[in-house]
């Protein structure tokens, strides 16, 4: 990770950080290695592991995605294994062309339609652009916008129209639910992804979420990166009053990531965060393991990848 | 001038590494004499899960690599066994059995590898088929590999044994997880530091150690294992028998409590292959 420090930074990014003050990075990755250590017994085990199927944000972005995979999708969703009492999850991620196939799979259920807008994943699109693709994904029925944040201008120290931004995408969404995401990995240091999580903080609405990731370049979400948005999130909570949710997205594939994601929060921001409208996981790959280790829990013996859905290989 | 004394620690190898058990829990082991040797791994059931997680990721490119060059690679496991001979037999001697019968024993197991390298591009010749049928079709038949395969040796025969088990395995492109001789686990040790460095894919053999009855249930029971290639005593016999059942597995089992010939001919061959293979047929229309 490349570093700037707070010292050497744009006079904008020194202002705001003489504010909200700075990351200590050796301290966050001290605090997050303990997250992993520690030991869940049965009961709760299944606690999280439930609770982590009902945030999945169950997400495909892809370029070769069809209505016919998006349906199969919601199906997945509303019924992630046809076997025990395992919850649906949280909501369905697609592209805002795909809105509309999903939406009418998951009419009348609790699985919401979360679209991707504002040219996702790069952002780099006009702002006029931006928001008619928010305006014709609200319209076809997306209950959540996930957007991207303008890095370009973040990094260059404009932020009044990184927030301006925000706030035209807040005013587009209507009623639906805003996801900002902050794009961590092109954000470089933990003091800037404190910096943007404050910026963005500011002008979205209550229960609005804070997003890692677009889960479109290398690096994605950490446990670390996670922290200094939870403890972000608390800040500004304890400033304000204001709860604002959180939603970590790319590189968590396994439920051993998601308990210790979970561990965070519990841990961080207390029982209030331990639900589907303050916390989500945008993951694809991350359903098929939760539900395998619930079956595992439920019937003792360790189950083979075959026996869910979406696995690829026989071997 | 005296030297510090550098005592090695044995350990596990799983997944192309050399690994603790994850409980970090290790349990002594003594030579003959009843002198400590040194901290042998005791792994749990959370290990083997874990080695069949890195069994079932090298599965696929073990199971697509030329039979010509699973041969090549079985060969350089026996080369890389023949350099360190000396080793192997003092390792088998350390139980108390006598260094000639040591000896013997590694010679075989080094000559039951180069005898499984020579089949991997044979075996196929001789249980695939071209099937006579009524009908215009050409009708195959072909091998496949099923998959990952749990191996549990018996206590003697510490490395003929578990060689006899895992060879025939990976000859067709399987993977296993073997679990070693509980008494005797030393040579499995050993045997895993010369399968590192005989361009035998890592996670395609992996190799634990530990107490038969921790793990023997979940052996059993384990869904991602295809087929069990065991010699057991009778209640271990039963509770593998009642796991497969339930996961529908394949077993094939050794009774541990009859003293068992590894030596012999009959302990090696394409029978053994086609004991952990499929057979996949293929009706294919041609003209009339």
């Amino acid at each position: 990770m490349t570093t700037m420090p707070a010292a050497t930074a744009p006079t904008s990014l020194r202002r705001l950080f003489d504010e909200i003050g700075t990351v200590d990075q050796v301290g966050i990755e001290e605090r997050v290695a303990k997250f992993t250590t520690r030991s869940l017994k049965k009961k709760s085990k299944v606690f999280g592991l439930r609770l982590a199927v009902s945030m999945v944000d169950l997400t495909t972005l892809e370029g070769k995605d069809t209505p016919g995979k998006v349906a199969s999708l919601c199906q997945k969703a509303l019924r992630p294994h046809d076997i025990g009492d395992i919850p649906p999850t949280a909501a369905v991620c697609v592209y805002p062309a795909m809105v509309k196939h999903a939406k009418k799979h998951v009419v009348g259920t609790q699985v919401k339609i979360a679209s991707v807008a504002t040219a996702f994943p790069s952002g780099q699109a006009p702002l006029k652009t931006r928001l008619a693709e928010v305006h014709a994904a609200v319209n076809d029925g997306a209950d959540e916008i996930d957007m991207v944040i303008n890095r370009g201008a973040f990094l260059s120290g404009e932020f009044g129209r990184m927030q301006d931004e925000i706030a035209a995408v807040v005013e587009a969404c209507g009623q639906s639910t805003l996801k900002v995401i902050l794009e961590v990995s092109e954000l470089e240091t933990y003091d800037n992804i404190r910096a943007a999580s404050f910026l963005a903080m500011r002008v979205i609405r209550p229960g609005d979420f804070i997003k890692t990731s677009t889960g479109k370049t290398s690096s994605n979400a950490t446990l670390g990166n996670n922290q200094v948005m939870l403890e972000a999130i608390r800040d500004h909570f304890l400033a304000t009053g204001i709860p604002i949710a959180m939603k970590p997205a790319g590189g968590i594939r396994t439920a051993k990531q998601a308990l210790h994601f979970l561990i965070a929060v519990k841990e961080t921001l207390g029982d209030d965060w331990l639900n589907n409208r303050r916390y989500r996981f945008g993951a694809s790959a991350l359903l098929n393991d939760l539900v395998r280790q619930l079956e595992k829990e439920r019937t003792g013996a360790y189950q083979a990848p075959w026996n869910f859905s979406d696995a690829t290989e026989g071997y | 001038m005296t030297r510090l004394l550098i005592t090695k620690t044995p350990k596990c190898y799983v997944g192309g590494a050399f690994i603790r058990s994850e409980s970090g829990r290790v349990a002594p082991l003594h030579d003959a004499s009843g002198a400590f040797f040194a901290n042998i791994p005791q792994c749990t059931r959370k290990d083997l899960r874990n080695a069949v997680e890195a069994a079932a990721k090298a599965g696929p490119g073990w199971a697509k690599r030329s039979a010509f060059n699973r041969g090549q690679i079985l060969y350089r496991l026996a080369e890389m066994m023949e350099a360190r001979s000396g080793e192997l037999t003092e390792a088998v001697a350390l139980g108390g059995t006598s260094k000639a019968e040591a000896s013997r024993e590694v010679a075989a197991s080094i000559e039951r590898v180069v005898h499984y390298a020579g089949w991997t591009d044979k075996y196929e010749q001789i249980l695939g088929s071209v099937n006579p049928v009524a009908s215009t079709h050409f009708n195959f038949t072909v091998t496949e590999p099923m998959g990952i395969i749990g191996v549990i040796a018996p206590d003697d025969s510490p490395l003929l044994a578990l060689v006899s088990l895992i060879l025939p395995a990976i000859t067709s492109g399987n993977c296993v997880v073997a679990l070693a001789s509980s008494t005797q686990p030393y040579p499995s040790i050993l045997l895993g530091e010369m399968l590192a460095t005989s361009d035998l894919p890592g996670g395609v053999v992996n190799l634990l150690t530990g107490l038969r009855s921790e793990m023997l249930p979940t052996f059993a029971t384990h869904e991602h294992l295809r087929a069990l290639s065991v010699a057991v005593n009778a209640a271990d016999r039963k509770t593998l028998k009642l796991g497969a059942a339930e996961s529908v597995k394949r077993v094939n089992l050794l009774k541990a409590e009859e003293p068992i010939d590894w030596f012999s001919d009959k302990r090696q061959g394409v029978e053994e292959i086609r004991a952990l293979i499929e057979f996949k047929t293929t009706w294919h229309p041609v003209g009339a």
